[in-house]
């Protein structure tokens, strides 16, 4: 049981009242990594970013540094932030956003930077009523004090920030499918190729997508140097992270610990951290990075929460929430209801997604309603193989984007574990659990 | 569909990459799925279509791709071939994953196919029983949606059979530039919808019912009138413009139930208008009422849909019912009285542009060489000179569509030729070519144009002089009293744009406005021609065949083959044995001969009018005179399938048969001689054009030697010069006809047979029976070796038409700030026969409105909505007035051939107000109150 004294990277103003305004923020140190970042050289920015190994919080967890180094050169080029967290049980970039919105904007200009981007969009989940108003009240407050806009703290570096708020679509969170909404379109993500943002993304122009973690963590980063943040942690999952922890814990809630030197148990069990299951029950299952992954059972308790660890046991860590289903978890109505999201958010646009969710759901809410069948449970294996073929982790697809590929995980995961659980639904013609 | 390499074509620039383990080959940058096709490897798929750009949506063509991170699954229509590339179509995995995508396309689709329109020509039924697991596993309640829901006035949705493929929504952004059409909802709840309010007005909707994969989008003319395996086909081209779309013509039991736009790669490239695919309703024509015969048919729509099926002689007043002997004795007694009375001139033949060339041709023949009269005229003065339009080097759609330069001086190409605006609208937006327009109203080419130029009535010649470089026209422009119509400084850029093209400048010529004499067109087209002697012309005239009619002669001054009638005078006498002495009247001048109005000239008054095809009354620009030259002629003949008020007052109606009725060739706008299919008998006695004329000759005394269509085509080729070498064979040899005059080494590559049933639904499972009827073989081989024959015996073969004659322009008045000058521009839907015979069609057609800028309406204190009386020296009517700021000061617009709102009142405003001899005609306006 061991919680590190890792540094609060992203989270240490978040104790405060007033922890979202710039009097706050200023008080803390606010603005003078972007000052420093204003005195080094863009490529020394980038370097320091890259040093840092920061990798990226949205999801994918693609090194920060190794993005930026892939945009294309171009005349023009933009920086997007990705603020459309809508992946359920996930609620960090929430608070971030609410929570210290200039820290995100000192963030995007460093970023801005060092990638010569002048303008940037801060695409905010539509959601977000709060966090909206919160990040361009900051934005706005910046301007007047003269980090964002032109001539930044004299320096001579201009940069346009633009706060977009979404319209209530899980699927534009995937970053192309952002980039369409932004520019207006409805939210199909794109075919690849091209497969990369940096070479062909907003307006066809290249373009970095970065989430909101990732762009919070670098006013530290600058301040305190990419080495320091590469000291915690291990391997290459550097630094701290957001974990959102749900479910069936006494204190749900969004935690900020050293990557890799923290395990799943610690986050779940530590008094100061989720503080144990619900009840005293045992952990069933445990959903290690968003409705997205496959689940782990107990035996994976002690993971430690690093990006290739968790990868190499057969999930990921996603998009840093954690759902703990303990012992009175019905696995059936779970698998049904993760189902049932994504079937609601497929966008609709390549068939095997479109369609096959909406079956899944179908069977599944068969089975936990009584009507289910043995065979199901091939078909529903079988489908989800139509949709990610071989069910191999990482996923291969049928479809245009990484949606399709997370519909099986939870079905998948499910079955294989709680088989027994499936049939004696079916063979009592009823949930158990009532 | 530009490809034409055969498979297995190891040109040495392409790609190199495996196919199944085989070596295949692929052009540089082409996309898998086009690539395996050519290599003899189709791989199914829905959403992928030729001309759309590729979206990788259904997943039906995925294929195994080596790539780094080993062989993965990728849409084969988003993936360009590249070297080394190892493609896999057949592997298990390819298999399941094809399975797979049908199974899940079926999972809530209704499966109706019994009922469905679509069912037995569905890419779903097909590729399913292809490629799909043979039985679903689906046993839920599938989707529901209200069914059908109509998107457009034409076009239904039927939500459930959507297999959201994006073919219809992307013709529409893409092809047609109308995104009235797109995704609503999300996931398995996605539909195709329009937004609100907002119906998917279009010309072109028909499109999109025909790339539909399965029956989601019905048309309402075919919509459960008939199954496709009941369908009988022949291929064919749309003559409802001169575009020459190439269409296959489909009917059951006689009835035409439907036209689909068959991919020819030179002219309309898989699209039809929805005017062109719809006005079979009006061949069909209304069902006929028990015991109606022809004569009692009642007027209005009912009368322009009836067919008519029997000859008929004027007798005490009456049209009555005769057989065809007694019918073409009195036709050929009027005549001949006619021409006893006041020689040869006496008798003037206006129409033809609905003939086939080879009507056209007998017709033609009858009147220059058994009549006598010169005073023959297939347009109806809503062209140009017909020595002008032959002699002007010709461009071709592609030379047009490529030019780096288009100069448009014509009217609103999206109404007259609805697919020359998708051609040069795609060629405008992807930066190949610079449109220049002037035209008297914003048309829907002005937002893709470079510089559009307002151009008042009458301006036209002085703004081709100032663009080809002429400063003080540029100067002239300026005086007007209103101000110059278009600005300086875009007078100046057009000028820039058109010196900049060389010789890639092409001028599209048509008739901006109907109310603007042809002959200050000609002008203008002369000065350009003149100025810029590398740039080519598109005649941008209307009407069906009318350059056939023009090239075989139906009009003053010319002999068939685009010779003048002076040139051709030795060749035509050796050949026809006969040619007028000298050149006849127009068809405006015909007209006002019969009414009195002219003196009558060197050869007479003309007293007798053959009305071929036409209806000189409701066709015609200027009303007032055609009814008083058709009320003062002495003989009428109306050859035509359709009772109007040109047979009110004819003596003899000969009933003709129309489009899709009889076999032949026609000739488009860049001079493209294709075949027409017959798919119908024609109804009742009708009979084709040209035997109407061999027989009437005949009638004449003069025997034709014609026993058959093959025997008129062998003598065009024969004797009309730029005819000579197109022959059966060469006609035959693609699908695409033959642009005239034959150069073998222009002609090119013709586009390929279909091999992907998806791009050409209906026509492909047609064609299995076997091909078409070869047109006019059956009645008389004609010469099959290709080879141009020897003309007859004597004088040589004539020169074609070339370097423009300068056209005598009326005179230009004054202008006068108290009148307004009136624009008269086509619209698609009008008061015309084939929409007005169209059920489905003839409801689209707007009411005449009359547009003026705001501030010509405020100085007489008139805002829309208003009554407002036009007056011109012709006539007057009482129209709603409408403000448009796009309408230059001193200038009126009432479009051509609309009827005003309301039951009373003309069925074509404009006609009451034009005076088709003057060089423009001024109006004025007054409040009503």
């Amino acid at each position: 049981m061991a919680v590190t004294d890792a540094p609060r990277i992203v989270t240490a103003r978040l104790g405060h009242d007033d922890s979202h305004t710039l009097d706050r923020f200023l008080a803390t140190g606010g603005y003078e990594g972007l000052r420093k970042a204003l005195t080094m050289t863009p490529e020394a920015v980038a370097a320091e970013v890259d040093a840092a190994s920061l990798l990226g919080r949205g999801g994918a967890g693609f090194p920060a540094g190794r993005k930026w180094s892939m945009l294309r050169k171009d005349p023009v080029t933009y920086l997007v932030v990705n603020g459309d967290e809508s992946e359920p049980a996930t609620f960090k970039d929430h608070l971030l956003l609410e929570g210290d919105p200039h820290q995100l904007i000192e963030g995007v200009v460093i970023a801005a930077y060092a990638l010569q981007v002048s303008l940037a969009f801060i695409y905010v989940r539509g959601e977000f009523a709060l966090g909206l108003e919160r990040v361009q009240a900051a934005l706005n407050e910046a301007y007047r004090h003269k980090a964002v806009g032109a001539d930044i703290f004299g320096s001579g570096f201009s940069v346009d920030v633009v706060v977009h708020p979404g319209a209530g679509a899980y699927i534009c969170g995937e970053e192309t499918a952002l980039l369409e909404a932004l520019e207006g379109k409805r939210g199909f993500p794109r075919i690849k190729p091209p497969f990369f943002p940096a070479s062909v993304g907003l307006y066809g122009q290249p373009t970095v997508v970065n989430n909101v973690e990732t762009m919070s963590n670098l006013p530290w980063i600058v301040t305190h140097g990419g080495a320091a943040f590469a000291a915690l942690g291990g391997g290459r999952s550097t630094g701290t992270r957001l974990f959102a922890l749900s479910g069936h814990v006494n204190n749900p809630g969004t935690y900020e610990v050293e990557m890799v030197k923290t395990t799943f148990r610690d986050l779940i069990y530590a008094p100061v951290l989720g503080g144990g299951v619900r009840g005293g029950r045992e952990v069933k299952a445990i959903i290690p990075g968003g409705v997205s992954a496959p689940w782990f059972g107990p035996d994976k308790l002690d993971l430690p929460l690093g990006q290739d660890e968790v990868g190499e046991a057969g999930s990921m860590l996603g998009s840093g929430a954690i759902t703990v289903m303990d012992s009175s978890t019905c696995m059936v109505r779970a698998a049904w209801r993760i189902t049932k999201f994504f079937s609601r958010e497929s966008c609709g646009q390549c068939t095997p997604c479109r369609e096959g969710s909406g079956w899944l759901e179908r069977v599944l809410f068969r089975i936990e309603h009584g009507g289910g069948r043995e065979e199901d449970l091939d078909l529903l294996l079988d489908v989800s193989d139509n949709i990610s073929p071989g069910l191999l982790w990482p996923p291969q697809q049928t479809t245009i984007c990484v949606l399709g590929p997370s519909i099986p995980s939870s079905i998948h995961s499910a079955i294989e574990m709680f088989r027994d659980e499936f049939l004696l639904h079916i063979k009592e013609g009823a949930c158990p659990h009532g | 569909m530009a490809e034409t390499a055969a498979p297995h074509d190891d040109a040495p620039s392409g790609v190199g990459f495996t196919l199944d383990g085989r070596p295949a080959t692929a052009e540089p940058g082409e996309l898998l799925i086009s690539a395996a096709e050519r290599n003899g490897t189709y791989i199914p798929r829905f959403c992928y279509h030729p001309r759309l750009e590729p979206v990788g949506m259904c997943r039906m063509c995925l294929v195994e791709v080596s790539g780094p991170r080993g062989a993965t699954l990728q849409p084969a229509c988003f993936i360009a071939a590249q070297e080394g590339m190892e493609v896999v179509t057949d592997s298990e995995k390819v298999k399941k994953a094809q399975d797979g995508v049908l199974e899940f396309l079926l999972v809530n689709h209704p499966l109706d196919c019994p009922v469905c329109d679509k069912g037995g020509e569905c890419p779903l039924q097909d590729q399913t029983l292809a490629y799909g697991p043979g039985e679903s596993r689906f046993v839920e309640e599938k989707r529901h949606f209200a069914k059908p829901v109509p998107i457009s006035e034409l076009v239904l949705l039927d939500r459930e059979r959507c297999i959201q493929c994006a073919r219809c929504t992307r013709f529409a952004e893409e092809v047609a530039g109308e995104a009235q059409i797109d995704f609503a909802g999300r996931g398995e709840r996605v539909e195709v919808a329009t937004f609100p309010g907002e119906p998917f007005s279009s010309y072109f909707s028909g499109n999109t019912v025909q790339i539909c994969p399965v029956g989601a989008l019905t048309a309402t003319p075919y919509r459960f009138t008939a199954r496709p395996w009941d369908l009988d086909q022949v291929e064919s081209t749309c003559t409802t413009c001169s575009f020459g779309c190439r269409v296959a013509v489909q009917s059951s039991a006689n009835r035409l139930t439907r036209l689909l736009g068959i991919d020819a790669d030179p002219v309309n490239q898989g699209w039809l208008c929805d005017k062109g695919r719809f006005t079979f309703e009006s061949v069909n024509g209304a069902e006929p009422a028990a015991g109606a015969d022809g004569a009692a048919v009642a007027s209005g729509t009912a009368r322009s849909a009836a067919r008519l099926t029997e000859p008929m002689v004027r007798k005490g007043g009456e049209l009555v019912p005769v057989g065809w002997n007694e019918a073409l004795a009195a036709a050929a007694e009027g005549l001949s009285a006619a021409r006893r009375h006041g020689g040869p001139g006496a008798v003037a033949l206006l129409g033809g542009a609905r003939c086939t060339n080879e009507g056209a041709y007998a017709w033609a023949k009858l009147a220059k060489a058994v009549l006598g009269t010169d005073s023959v005229d297939a347009q109806l003065a809503d062209g140009l000179p017909a020595d002008l339009v032959l002699s002007l080097p010709r461009a071709t759609l592609d030379e047009t569509c490529s030019a780096r330069v288009v100069v448009l001086l014509t009217g609103d190409v999206r109404e007259e030729l609805p697919v020359l605006f998708l051609r040069l609208r795609r060629a405008a937006l992807d930066k190949t070519t610079s449109l220049v327009e002037v035209t008297p109203v914003p048309t829907s080419l002005t937002r893709y144009a470079a510089v559009s130029l307002a151009a008042r009535p009458g301006d036209a010649p002085a703004i081709a002089r100032a663009i080809a470089g002429d400063a003080a026209a540029a100067g002239a422009l300026a005086n007007h009293p209103e101000g110059p119509a278009c600005h300086p400084d875009d007078l100046a850029r057009a000028k820039g744009i058109v010196g900049s093209g060389g010789d890639g400048v092409v001028v599209v010529v048509g008739r901006p406005s109907l109310a603007e004499h042809e002959g200050v067109v000609a002008e203008a087209a002369l000065a350009l021609a003149e100025a810029l002697p590398a740039a080519r012309f598109l005649p941008a005239l209307r009407r069906g065949n009318v350059h056939g009619a023009l090239d075989m002669g139906l009009a003053p001054g010319v002999l068939p083959g685009r010779v003048s009638l002076a040139d051709g005078a030795a060749w035509f006498t050796a050949g026809w044995g006969s040619v007028p002495a000298t050149r006849g009247r127009g068809a405006a001048e015909v007209l006002a001969s019969l009414a009195g109005d002219d003196p009558a000239g060197a050869d007479g008054r003309v007293r007798a009018l053959i009305a071929l095809g036409a209806d000189v009354v409701g066709d015609f620009c200027d009303q007032d005179l055609a009814e008083r030259a058709l009320g003062a002629a002495d003989f009428v003949v109306a050859v035509t399938g359709h009772l109007s008020a040109t047979t009110d007052r004819a003596d003899v109606v000969l009933p003709a048969a129309v489009a899709h009725e009889r076999p032949g060739t026609t000739t488009n706008l860049e001079g493209r001689v294709t075949r027409l299919g017959q798919k119908l008998v024609p109804p009742g006695l009708a009979w084709p054009d040209w035997m109407i004329a061999t027989e009437l000759a005949g009638e004449l005394g003069a025997d034709f030697k014609v026993d058959g269509l093959g025997d008129l085509a062998e003598e065009i080729e024969r004797l009309a010069p730029a005819y000579a070498g197109l022959t059966p064979a060469v006609l035959d040899a693609g699908r695409d006809g033959v642009v005239a005059p034959y150069d073998a080494a222009r002609t090119g590559a013709r586009t390929p047979e279909p091999i992907d049933p998806m791009a050409l639904p209906g026509v492909e499972s047609a064609e299995r029976q076997g091909a078409p009827p070869r047109v006019g073989s059956a009645e008389a081989p004609a010469a099959e070796d290709g080879r141009p024959h020897d003309g007859p015996p004597g004088p040589p073969r004539p020169p074609l038409l070339s370097a423009p004659a300068p056209a005598a322009a009326p005179h230009l008045p004054p202008v006068d700030s108290y009148s307004l000058r009136l624009v008269s521009t086509r619209r698609l839907y009008d008061a015309g026969g084939a929409v007005s015979g169209s059920p489905s069609l003839a409801p689209l057609a707007p009411a005449a409105t009359v547009r003026a800028n705001p501030y010509d309406l405020d100085r007489l204190g008139v805002s829309t909505g208003d009554r407002v009386r036009v007056r011109s020296a012709r006539g007057a009517l009482v129209l709603a007035a409408e403000a448009d700021e796009s309408v230059a000061r001193g200038v009126v617009a009432v479009g051509f051939n609309l009827a005003p709102e309301g039951a009373e009142g003309p069925a074509n405003a404009a006609a009451v107000l034009i005076d088709a001899r003057a060089a423009v005609t001024e109006v004025r306006l007054e409040s009503v109150g």
